[in-house]
């Protein structure tokens, strides 16, 4: 068995339909195409999403073992790239869940306040528009994933399914267990508290 | 004959998404924007908004896939398949 594993390239292609039969088969060489293949794009979903690098390890490693046992139940409608990407999304929002949180914001009170006929109670600020020096833009992504850390479990894991993971609006209302309109307003929800938290960042300040 | 009164705060708050989505129905629309076009603070909110999604979307380019896995997980992987 090699002990020098070999890092994907680029260039690295396999077929779907091909590498599934041996993988099924049993064939020691297929599971290691899949890892070499597939592994760069899931760690760094898990980095995405757990953030802590041993944690993000162990979910590519407890994602490729899933999928293996799970091999007779993958249909081979998607391709085995989303469905692997799947299983290690699911995988970090299980560890997420588990994982002990400090307490939260309530998810109400990161929600805009309004008075009695509807207005906004204070007035919105102007904020600065986004840097674009590469050394402000990698500061900035510190902050914005710090910021997602600290949202209520119930924001934070909508806005990593859709708008860091990409993942559709039916896949994620799937993923999380509701309809997709409940989806729609949680997202829209999570983004308002993720705008409420980072406020004090980009509020401009008056002259 | 009075002017018809313009949707709250609130009202245009809650419906960025759709606005953003293009799924509002035409009045709901015109509604929104009417708003804007005399509420500063929306126009604020909605610019700031913006940028948090945008702010989102910069966070998923810049983590992209590393250039290597670490060997030790790969080992790691092929054995724990192997039990």
């Amino acid at each position: 068995m090699p002990t020098t594993p070999l890092n994907p390239s680029p260039a690295v292609r396999c077929d779907d339909a091909r590498l599934l039969e041996r993988l099924r088969g049993g064939d020691d060489d297929a599971f290691d195409l899949l890892v070499r293949v597939h592994a760069r794009a899931l760690l760094a979903t898990a980095r995405r999403m757990l953030g802590v690098e041993s944690d993000s390890q162990d979910a590519v490693q407890e994602a490729f073992l899933s999928a293996y046992r799970g091999l007779s139940a993958f249909d081979g409608r998607a391709s085995v790239a989303t469905w692997l990407h799947r299983i290690v999304v699911n995988t970090c929002l299980m560890r997420l869940r588990a994982a002990r949180r400090k307490p939260e914001h309530s998810p109400l009170s990161l929600l805009p306040e309004y008075l009695e006929d509807g207005h906004q109670r204070t007035d919105t600020r102007p904020w600065r528009a986004l840097p674009t020096q590469t050394l402000e833009r990698v500061e900035l992504c510190r902050l914005v994933r710090a910021t997602i850390d600290e949202l209520p479990m119930v924001h934070r894991e909508v806005i990593l399914l859709r708008d860091i993971e990409g993942l559709g609006t039916d896949e994620a209302a799937a993923m999380l267990g509701i309809s997709a309109g409940a989806l729609k307003v949680r997202l829209h929800r999570a983004r308002q508290a993720l705008r409420t938290l980072l406020e004090p960042h980009f509020v401009e300040v008056l002259s | 004959m009075s002017e018809r009164p313009y949707i709250t705060c609130r009202e245009l708050i809650d419906f960025i998404a759709d606005w953003r989505e293009g799924t509002l129905a035409p009045t709901e629309r015109f509604e929104f924007e009417r708003h804007l076009a005399v509420c500063p603070s929306c126009v604020a909110y909605l610019d700031s908004y913006e940028t948090t999604v945008a702010a989102l979307a910069l966070l998923r380019e810049r983590e992209a896939p590393p250039a290597e896995v670490p060997p030790a997980l790969l080992d790691a992987i092929r054995k724990a398949r192997r039990g």
